[in-house]
């Protein structure tokens, strides 16, 4: 028998979790539900102008992407770890970095992709011109994609941990905030008709550094979280 | 080229010598006593430079023509902050060493780095919203080097707070080492957004430590108070490593060999 | 200039003395906690060192 190469085990792992994920599609609508009610709790809290709510509007679609993708990070390993599947990666040879890889862009694509595409269409109600549509699909895009590589470093070190999920929101956050600037002050940007290539370069900069940097410290990381 | 102890192959005579300083350095009992020798060697002299720095700045340095006496804070304010991201660095350095090596030395070292540097940027922030207080007549700015500052606190809190909830010593150390690794490749990002993000929200403000060029009968506390406030550090990570070094020792046959007391 | 003078630092004296006792006192308590954690860990240890010695 040959054991599969490096690509065919990436495309292994994304299967198997995409069909994992549509079996639980309700769990997959979660975080998408979980960022539609954040954003209505501003109007509220703030005002039912949309004038008001255009200023902060950015704002608004950017804390509440990043709360849902924090949110959805509780799923990304803990079911693997909890069944011991982890535990077989691990010892198994495999190169473990890629197959973290491919669990986070299957994460990504279930949980990250979804509030992309809902994006706009939450923007518009809360005040922003429908033309800013591509460059808040774009932000979000660069950004959460950024957002899931940090989130799954956070995650593969306190999966083992008790109450890990407030532990894991006080570890990424601080570390996630240059994303929040450039990707809020990206769709700021296009909503005053200025150019945005500055701050998505910088996103785009932001993603690249992870992904080459990121799954290595996945793979640390779980290694510690699930030796005993 | 890793050192021998984790390797067992048998290695030659030069591999022998170049880690033979590595490995007694490392060794819990040298450590512990060389620390103990080191540390007067550096607490005295920062006790006199701080005593010659604060006197230079609080007698010897003219007032600033705008800031008047306020801009003495300068002087407790400028270092304390320089050293607060300063330990962050050498933590995870130490962190990493820690991970890459498997050196237990500096896994303590790192460790003994979080509570120093937690003080050290509080103390930052206090004394920086102290000063913007007479400057800006508000006792919080979202000023780039405060709110860099802010996140920098969080980074350590979350540090420490993932160091905590690990029981076993050795898996705290290395999950808390890659998350000290990522924050530290993640800290010149942070600086960078900052004030990219100031720089686009408010126009120039009065900026604390200033472009105003500053006479060198200014500067010259401020060089020394830098450095005192290092060594100090050194002092306080000495006495801090040597107490990590006991308690993680598990073989008490050294223990009983040296006089704990010095 | 008198001791007075300096004591009221241009005006600013409140802001100027706060933030230089803040410094020393964290320095200063830092240095204390340090070598109470020293000196608790001493104490440990000894205790582990004379237990180990009368086993053996």
């Amino acid at each position: 028998m040959t054991l599969p190469g490096p690509t065919q085990i990436f495309a292994l792992v994304v299967g198997r979790d995409l069909r994992l994920a549509f079996r639980h599609w309700d769990q997959v609508l979660q975080p998408l539900i979980f960022f539609a009610i954040v954003t209505t709790l501003f109007p509220l809290a703030i005002s039912p102008s949309l004038d008001e709510l255009r200023r902060v509007a950015p704002g608004i679609l950017w804390v509440a992407a990043m709360l849902a993708s924090l949110l959805a990070l509780e799923s990304l390993f803990r079911p693997d770890v909890e069944d011991g599947t982890m535990e077989q990666w691990v010892v198994s040879g495999q190169p473990l970095a890629l197959m973290l890889l491919a669990k986070t862009l299957t994460h990504w694509m279930v949980s990250g992709l979804p509030i992309v595409l809902m994006a706009p269409l939450v923007g518009y109600a809360i005040g922003m011109p429908g033309g800013t549509w591509r460059i808040v699909m774009g932000s979000l895009a660069l950004g959460t994609g950024a957002l899931s590589i940090l989130g799954a470093i956070g995650a593969a070190l306190t999966v083992g941990v008790r109450r890990g999920s407030v532990l894991l929101a006080l570890l990424v956050l601080p570390l996630e905030m240059p994303i929040l600037i450039f990707g809020a002050r990206a769709i700021d940007l296009a909503m005053h008709g200025e150019s945005v290539t500055g701050p998505l370069n910088l996103l785009a900069a932001i993603l690249l550094l992870f992904l080459s940097l990121g799954p290595m410290a996945m793979a640390a990381a779980m290694r510690i979280s699930v030796e005993n | 080229m890793f050192p021998f102890f984790t390797v067992r192959s048998p290695l030659s005579t030069d591999h022998f010598f170049m880690w033979l300083w590595f490995y007694k350095l490392a060794s819990p009992p040298h450590a512990y006593q060389l620390l103990g020798k080191w540390r007067p060697w550096l607490f005295w002299p920062a006790i006199v430079l701080i005593a010659v720095g604060v006197a230079g700045g609080l007698l010897m340095a003219p007032a600033d023509y705008q800031q008047k006496d306020a801009f003495r804070i300068l002087y407790v304010h400028a270092p304390i902050a320089s050293l607060s991201l300063m330990i962050y660095v050498m933590m995870a350095v130490a962190a990493a060493i820690g991970v890459i090596w498997r050196m237990k030395l500096a896994h303590a070292v790192a460790a003994s780095c979080a509570p120093i540097g937690v003080w050290v940027t509080a103390v930052t922030l206090a004394t920086g919203s102290i000063w913007g207080r007479p400057m800006w007549g508000t006792w919080w700015e979202w000023d780039p080097r405060l709110t860099s500052e802010l996140i920098l606190l969080f980074l350590y809190l979350g540090y420490m707070a993932l160091r905590s909830s690990f029981d076993d010593i050795q898996r705290a150390d290395r999950a808390s080492a890659i998350l000290a690794i990522v924050g530290l490749v993640n800290v010149p990002i942070v600086k960078y957004s900052v004030v990219w993000w100031n720089s686009l929200h408010q126009g120039p403000s009065l900026s604390l430590t200033g472009k105003s060029a500053i006479d060198s009968s200014m500067v010259w506390p401020l060089l020394l108070l830098i450095l005192a406030f290092v060594l100090y550090f050194g002092a306080l990570l000495c006495t801090r490593v040597r107490a990590e070094i006991l308690r993680r020792e598990r073989n008490p046959a050294w223990l009983g060999e040296i006089d704990l007391k010095s | 200039m008198s001791f007075s003078e300096f004591l009221h630092m241009g005006g600013y004296a409140a802001y100027v003395w706060s933030a230089y006792g803040l410094t020393a006192a964290v320095l200063i308590g830092l240095e204390w906690s340090g070598r109470a954690e020293l000196r608790a860990a001493q104490t440990h240890a000894r205790r582990r060192a004379t237990i180990a010695g009368e086993k053996s």
